[in-house]
């Protein structure tokens, strides 16, 4: 694509497959991690088949000279330890007119797949390779290969490899020579243009959206997690194990999502700033608890990272298909707060942003990330800390005239913390009067009703309601991973001459009418775009705002990612209508 | 039930069962067993002597459930089946409550089910109590898991066919404890052993036989049929289970008490900041 034709490149797209066990994500990750060594910016996202171990795995790298937050239309390079079952990842995979396709010979011929659009076989016996330096491994000559290939110096190589080892001096060394051997041999082979180092502006980060949002939410302040496994979420709650540990915080392993959901409850019904986080099974499986949050107003935070769904669907790949269930998928009137990060680096601002507002809202606050942000990781500028944090408003000992469920003006009731005497209460998922004693009542339904909603649209969410870029009379509305498909098809769209504004939502609820007027003001065309089968998007901003004209839809579900070239092909036709 | 049973700190008026009672009138039926377990709750946690405000009660939904507000505790009534959850929850997050799960057999055993179990391996806490009358009373009367497999019901006219749950026996096998059966026609012997089970540390559980006599008025001959258990507390789980396999549901007492320390989850202090585990990301 465009970026083929240019003298100094500003990415390039590397695949490094193979079967299970072969290693490719470890090589994968020290390719990540010499690229931020030798300054550049960069975004690994993973890949594998349906088996647990043994199936086959890919790590997708795209190294850049700005930061990415998107995969290319197209690879430059594939590297692959073998060819079992690699066909399979063809559409994930697609190579380029020129790419190179690298592999050992004595693992079978490269699949014509991966060479239909022009690009060349290299053969590298990389097994014998391995076999010839005793104690090391094929993965390491591979990550030798592909980064002369790819331009990454032997010492940022060398470095990445020595600085995350954990085993025996012996076995580093010879790893190190299996990786010079790679080297040497991948520069007979040739080499992709040098990308750009950009200029050495403040510290860097190397983080998965699983972890952001994990470091979020302890930066936010949460000290207790009770959670159940699930793809592809899990990372998050083993980065957090032992990190809440750390902090002076608990995690607990529940018997079921049930169980997950309700222990946080009963946590932060304690005081303690609670989180779990799930997938869209495990979501499904904890909306009864959630709408109790909501009635008993106690504060929780749940990340949900989006899979292929319904049901099992397609686990360890990415969808945002969870939209309409977290935004609507609770029984009856059950206002939450729904907040979507942008990015990889945003999983962090979002989730320690959700964190204050489900404390400060006293209400249940979702999160919706998804498998590519999560899984996948980036080399980032440091993030600034929002300084955001959870501050519940708490009732003092002995107040007179306590009653949990007041109906103040902001909506927001003074919560009492069990162990502070004389405002005991009970909090109930019943319907409840301002004193919390259960009534089926329908004065003190309504106001309850009505409390829980005004909190929620009385409150000031400021600037973070939503990144919006750009001007013009044309929007593209969108939200979460696709935000940085989108901005990067609008970057080459502009390059066409075509522009447009872009309205990407953090807050998905509450709906805010006047915030996103306001950002549409004098725009005549809006197009959502978005990772699902239904638009689901579209469909809930024209259940909860008054778009302009007649609102185009770009979408599709997964598993496989947006590209940035059809999607700039797309607002180009759009903008042409 | 106005017996001083527990001093507590200067200032403060000794503690008594009606120190722990709250000004709401029960939503029971007249002469429910549920109203003689509140008045054993009550004072027993007289007996064990925190303050009112230092105690949670969590339940889920039912009849029994409804008993958090009754008590004058901080009270969590929060979604059928989940007390356990909640209130473990609430007891590792805060380790210095005094935190009790209480509820029926429908909430413990059938839509819970699966988190008795695991509150039992995860010996983690709080005492779970369960007023039994194996039947739903709050529905107006269909069978439980505790219910007898030829019980007559307007959902399961004739009877469910399926054999009754016994969950001393599983509470057992999943690691509790701390086993006991309770009664509440014998209300001060019914306090003693919600005390001692609060005293137990960890997790522990006990079914308080608590007749409903709405739906199931033969559940009155309770008081002729419930006895001390004649054998006194085992530390040997075979043992116990033996005895509980062959018991017909009315032995009295605590009947299993075993020396399985608590596993410790979080509570430690901290040794970072958050701020230092930024080092973890930074290249």
């Amino acid at each position: 694509m465009n970026t083929t034709s240019r003298g100094a490149r500003r990415s390039i797209s590397i695949a490094m497959a193979g079967s299970g066990g072969s290693g490719v994500l470890t090589a994968g990750t020290l390719r990540l991690e010499a690229a931020a060594k030798a300054g550049l910016y960069g975004l690994m996202v993973r890949t594998s088949g349906p088996q647990i171990r043994g199936g086959e795995a890919a790590a997708l790298i795209r190294l850049a000279s700005e930061p990415t937050q998107s995969l290319d239309d197209g690879f430059d390079l594939l590297l692959a330890i073998d060819w079992q079952n690699i066909h399979r990842f063809a559409d994930e995979i697609p190579m380029r007119a020129g790419a190179m396709v690298v592999g050992d010979a004595d693992e079978g011929e490269a699949p014509e797949v991966f060479l239909r659009n022009g690009a060349r076989a290299e053969a590298v016996p990389l097994k014998k390779m391995s076999k010839a330096i005793a104690g090391s491994w094929t993965n390491m000559v591979a990550l030798g290969v592909a980064g002369a290939i790819a331009s990454i110096p032997l010492e940022a190589l060398e470095a990445a490899l020595s600085g995350t080892w954990k085993r025996g001096p012996a076995a580093l060394e010879a790893n190190l020579q299996a990786l010079r051997a790679g080297f040497e041999k991948g520069a007979q082979i040739g080499a992709l243009p040098a990308l750009e180092t950009p200029p050495a502006n403040g510290k860097r980060w190397m983080l998965s959206g699983n972890e952001a949002a994990g470091f979020g939410a302890l930066r936010g302040g949460v000290r207790f997690v009770a959670a159940y496994p699930i793809t592809p979420a899990t990372e998050m709650l083993e980065w957090m194990s032992p990190a809440l540990t750390k902090v002076g915080g608990t995690l607990v392993q529940a018997e079921d999502e049930l169980a997950s959901i309700n222990m946080i409850i009963g946590s932060s019904y304690g005081g303690v700033p609670s989180l779990t986080a799930t997938s869209g099974p495990g979501l499904a499986l904890m909306t009864e608890a959630i709408g109790l949050a909501i009635t008993a107003e106690v504060p929780v935070v749940v990340v949900d990272v989006m899979r292929g769904g319904p049901s099992t669907g397609i686990p360890a790949k990415s969808e945002q298909s969870d939209l309409s269930y977290a935004v609507n998928g609770l029984h009856g009137d059950a206002p939450r707060v729904v907040v979507a990060p942008t990015s990889i680096a945003d999983c962090l601002a979002a989730t320690q942003w959700a964190v204050h507002l489900a404390e400060k809202l006293q209400t249940a606050a979702i999160v919706l990330s998804d498998q590519f942000m999560g899984q996948s990781r980036a080399i980032i500028d440091e993030p600034a800390n929002i300084g955001m944090v959870a501050e519940r408003l708490v009732v003092e000992a002995n107040a007179p005239d306590f009653k949990r469920y007041r109906n103040t003006e902001s909506g927001i009731s003074p919560m009492s913390i069990p162990g502070t005497p004389g405002v005991v209460y009970t909090a109930d998922g019943l319907e409840h009067t301002e004193a919390g004693i259960p009534s089926s009542q329908s004065v003190d339904h309504k106001l309850q009703l009505d409390k829980r909603e005004r909190k929620l649209l009385k409150h000031d969410y400021g600037s973070a309601w939503a990144d919006i870029e750009g001007d013009g009379d044309a929007a593209i509305i969108t939200f979460g991973s696709v935000t940085g498909v989108v901005r990067e098809a609008l970057a080459r769209a502009a390059g066409r001459g075509v522009r447009a504004k872009l309205i990407a939502l953090r807050l998905l609820a509450p709906a805010l009418p006047e915030r996103l007027e306001r950002a549409l003001d004098g725009v005549k065309r809006v197009l959502v775009v978005e990772q699902n089968h239904s638009a689901q998007l579209l469909r809930y901003l024209r259940s909860v705002y008054d778009l302009p004209g007649r609102p185009s839809s770009f979408h599709r579900p997964g598993p496989l990612p947006l590209r940035p070239g059809e999607l700039a092909d797309a607002i180009v036709e759009w903008r042409n209508q | 039930m106005n017996d001083v049973v527990a001093p507590i700190d200067s200032g403060r008026k000794p503690l008594t069962a009606a120190s722990f009672k709250s000004a709401y009138k029960p939503v029971w039926c007249p002469g429910c067993g549920d109203y003689s377990v509140l008045g054993s709750v009550t004072k027993a946690l007289a007996m064990v002597g925190v303050p009112p405000e230092q105690v949670a009660v969590v339940s889920g939904i039912g009849c029994s459930s409804r008993i958090p507000a009754y008590t004058s505790c901080y009270g969590f009534h929060g979604v059928h089946g989940r007390a356990l959850a909640a209130a473990t929850g609430l007891k590792v997050a805060r380790p210095d409550l005094t935190v009790l799960a209480a509820g029926g057999d429908g909430d413990g055993f059938s839509i819970g089910g699966n988190h008795l179990m695991h509150a039992c391996r995860r010996h983690a806490g709080p005492p779970h109590i369960v007023m039994e009358n194996q039947v739903y009373g709050m529905t107006k009367g269909q069978p439980s898991p505790t219910t007898e497999p030829d019980w007559d019901s307007k959902l399961q006219p004739s009877g469910t066919g399926m054999r009754i749950f016994r969950p001393l026996v599983i509470a057992l096998a999943s690691g509790a404890n701390f086993v006991a059966r309770a009664f509440s026609g014998d209300p001060n012997g019914t306090a003693d052993i919600i005390a001692e089970a609060i005293r137990h540390p960890g997790f522990s559980f006990i079914e308080i036989l608590s007749p409903c006599v709405t739906f199931r008025p033969e559940q009155r001959e309770w008081k002729q049929i419930a006895r001390p258990s004649p054998v006194g507390p085992t530390d040997d789980a075979a043992r116990a289970a033996r005895r509980l396999m062959t018991d017909d549901g009315f032995n009295i007492g605590v009947l299993y008490a075993g020396n399985r320390k608590p596993h410790p989850i979080g509570g430690k202090p901290a040794t970072k900041t958050v701020e230092e585990l930024t080092a973890e990301f930074a290249l």
